[in-house]
């Protein structure tokens, strides 16, 4: 996500603080090299003049000038001047608590629309609401069924007027379901349409007018160029809304549709879709995602998705086992299950401090690996899960044929799980060689 | 249809064109000086309509040699020389796929960009013209796809061959070629789930399904990548994914009726050498037109 331009701005940065004196023509020489990592990124062209031109005027003041490491300044600057372009505040969803609530969402055609409205209930009814679909668009042949399946696989009630019907009767209807049925929050999907369509632009906002949305959310497609400019503003004029869900940002696209959009309507993004999953949807913390796009790290999101996905009570139980250096291989299973929860290695990867860059880049994480050696460890018996020592070659050629990988593989992990107990072990009792957390033997990964 | 095909496509074109236009036209009404400042904007321009930083640069580069070199001091000049060169990067050794008679076409391309619509308007063209066409329902992933393309299938009156959803892809392909080889239909067009071109996994599923597909089919194989003109620089990245995974044979380029230049065609022509064979203007069945690139160019910079 948004990796070519944190790629180029990471380049750029690097050069700037490797120095101890920093000239204006330094400046000059690193702006122009971001003014062309953003265009490139496809950030509007308007946008990139006048973000450019504030962040040299600060870069070339006389804070920026003074400080002894005038390149980390610089690059404190940028951070600071992409994180307000993205939204310098926090951009939760504020709900009011009326009955319902309602979410209502508008884009234009193949945007991801639907797809958002389904991520966006199962996002909410984790928060503890209890979301209703409406399904407006009834254009698009079989939009309803896609939203009703999607529905049905959330277990999340799908309102769904007649084919052919009115899109805002049945906006309006599903607002009044959504009281009947005790549901407190409904999120109105309509149909794709072009800015420029009158009638249509019309049709939305009397959906609007109908179940006035404590927020009505623009869907913008992460690899839109600079047309994402003009959509918006049209939008926001015909329509007017109040925040912004981009999507697809799991691809390589550079994101700069995101940052106009924000810059140019004042409209904050609010959530970001990165995934196929119905639960790839993630709250868009501008800051954070600064911070990502400079390889700064974002670890508190890390944190955040950990916490979500690894239950308190296992993890005690395995802090417990930890101490008394119990930790078997049927634990590792389990923590490899959590892992994969988390999302793929490389959403993972990307998210902590440096190893997002270059350093991983073209390493090519092998999603695979992490199955293969689930694999491995669900071919073994139980005694041979909570004993590898009993492991000997018989039983070693059984593993490799069950699981379906070699000998060397299921002697690979073994050799890796015996390093991580190793590990585990000094860092369950402190004192010995300190608090210091062991360097992971052989720099590599412990799967 | 009653008006002429390239009427069509300039309709379609329009908003592109006056969009562009909008923007050259100032640098006309800068005056006939070809001053820096000229230059300047013209990039502005040219970046604007998504054609991406290093196509700009050196199509103005080469501008400004020959305007150099032919002292041309007259903006009108300039952009009439812009048209030529524009065209000339689009002036690719086409070739229409559909020509072919019989052909299997793959649709491929991300999440959004219109395949399943494009594949009913290419249907309903090919059946217009005469050809037997048989729809092949292969995006068993996203929610109601099928269901689409079967209320498609149905308006349009061709058969489709589908199976339910979560099945094996190739396999729905491997039915289709089949049904085809049997009951000799002159075009079979197979849909595919929509996948973001960075995912190892699902484009190594469209490159099986490629596989069993090219093996399977006595028909010469083309495969389509469908592109949202909307879509910025990113667009190269795509095409040139797609084309390694499996081969692209072509674009079409969807959704030129809203206010998206398509620039990005000039560069993936540019750097990929892939010609563009039919352009979306419209929700409407018929459209779907061909792509001519003399005339998308003189659309483009408004000098027709």
């Amino acid at each position: 996500m948004f990796d070519n331009l944190s790629d180029r701005l990471q380049g750029v940065m690097k050069k700037l603080t490797g120095r101890g004196r920093l000239s204006e023509a330094a400046v000059d020489a690193a702006m122009r090299e971001v003014r062309l990592a953003l265009r490139e990124a496809d950030v509007n062209f308007r946008v990139v003049k006048d973000f450019v031109a504030r962040v040299r005027e600060r870069a070339v003041g006389s804070d920026v000038m003074s400080s002894l490491t005038p390149g980390q300044a610089v690059v404190r600057v940028v951070h600071e001047e992409l994180a307000d372009l993205m939204g310098s505040t926090d951009s939760r969803l504020v709900l009011s608590s009326r009955m319902p609530a309602v979410v209502m969402l508008v884009g234009l055609q193949g945007s991801g629309k639907t797809t958002a409205a389904a991520k966006l209930a199962n996002h909410l009814r984790k928060e503890g609401r209890r979301p209703l679909l409406i399904a407006c668009d009834v254009y698009r042949p079989a939009a309803v069924d896609q939203l009703q399946t999607l529905g049905k696989e959330l277990d999340i009630p799908v309102y769904a007027g007649e084919p052919g019907g009115d899109p805002v009767g049945i906006a309006q209807a599903g607002v009044k379901e959504a009281v009947g049925a005790a549901r407190d929050v409904a999120i109105v999907d309509t149909a794709g349409r072009l800015h420029v369509d009158d009638a249509l632009m019309d049709e939305a906002r009397r959906i609007r007018d109908a179940v006035r949305p404590d927020q009505l959310l623009l869907v913008v497609d992460a690899m839109t160029g600079q047309d994402a400019v003009g959509v918006a503003e049209a939008f926001q004029e015909r329509v007017d809304f109040d925040g912004v869900i981009i999507t697809k940002l799991d691809g390589d696209a550079r994101g700069g549709a995101a940052l106009s959009v924000r810059a140019v309507t004042g409209k904050p993004i609010k959530f970001a879709g990165v995934g196929e999953k119905l639960d790839a949807l993630e709250v868009f913390h501008p800051d954070r995602m600064a911070r990502r796009i400079l390889g700064m790290g974002d670890v508190l999101t890390l944190i955040e998705k950990a916490e979500e996905v690894f239950e308190e009570e296992q993890a005690e139980e395995l802090e417990e086992k930890l101490k008394k250096s119990q930790f078997t291989l049927d634990d590792f299973l389990v923590q490899l299950g959590q892992l994969k929860k988390m999302g793929s290695m490389e959403q993972v990867l990307s998210m902590m401090p440096g190893a997002g860059g270059k350093a991983l880049k073209g390493a090519d994480v092998d999603e695979g690996a992490l199955t293969r050696t689930e694999a491995i460890i669900q071919s073994m018996t139980l005694q041979e899960r909570a004993k590898p020592s009993v492991i000997n070659g018989s039983r070693r050629e059984r593993i490799a044929t069950g699981a379906g990988v070699s000998v060397y593989d299921v002697n690979q992990l073994l050799k890796q799980f015996a390093q991580v107990k190793k590990m585990l072990k000094q860092f369950a009792t402190p004192g010995k060689k300190g608090r210091r957390m062991p360097r992971m033997p052989g720099g590599e990964l412990p799967f | 249809m009653n008006t002429p095909w390239y009427k069509r496509v300039a309709e379609g074109l329009t908003r592109t064109r006056e969009e562009l236009t909008g923007q050259l036209n100032v640098l006309v009404g800068r005056g006939p000086d070809v001053d820096e400042g000229f230059w300047e904007e013209l990039e502005d321009a040219l970046i604007g309509a998504d054609m991406g930083v290093p196509a700009v640069t050196e199509i103005t580069d080469r501008l400004r040699a020959s305007a150099a070199r032919e002292r041309l001091t007259d903006s009108h000049a300039v952009l009439e020389l812009l048209t030529d060169e524009i065209a000339e990067e689009l002036a690719l050794a086409s070739g229409d796929v559909f020509e072919l008679s019989p052909v299997t076409v793959l649709v491929v391309g991300v999440n959004g960009t219109g395949k399943t619509t494009t594949i009913a308007k290419l249907a309903n063209e090919l059946q217009v013209r005469g050809r037997s066409v048989l729809l092949g329902s292969a995006d068993t992933y996203r929610a109601a796809a099928d269901e689409q393309l079967q209320v498609w299938a149905g308006r349009v009156g061709v058969p489709i061959v589908s199976r339910e959803r979560g099945a094996d892809p190739a396999a729905v392909a491997f039915d289709a070629i089949r049904r085809a080889r049997e009951e000799d239909f002159d075009v079979t067009l197979v849909d595919t789930a929509g996948r973001l071109h960075t995912s190892r996994e699902l484009m190594g599923e469209l490159a099986k399904i490629s596989r069993i597909v090219k093996r399977e089919s006595l028909a010469p194989v083309r495969t389509l990548l469908v592109m949202d003109a909307t879509t910025g620089q990113n667009g190269i990245t795509q095409a040139r994914q797609f084309d390694q995974a499996l081969g692209v044979d072509g674009i079409v380029l969807t959704k030129l009726d809203g206010t998206a230049k398509g620039g990005v065609c000039v560069a993936i022509a540019r750097e990929l050498g892939l010609p563009i064979v039919r352009v979306g203007v419209g929700e409407a069945l018929d459209d779907l037109k061909p792509f001519d690139p003399g005339d998308f160019a003189r659309a483009l910079t408004g000098a027709a």
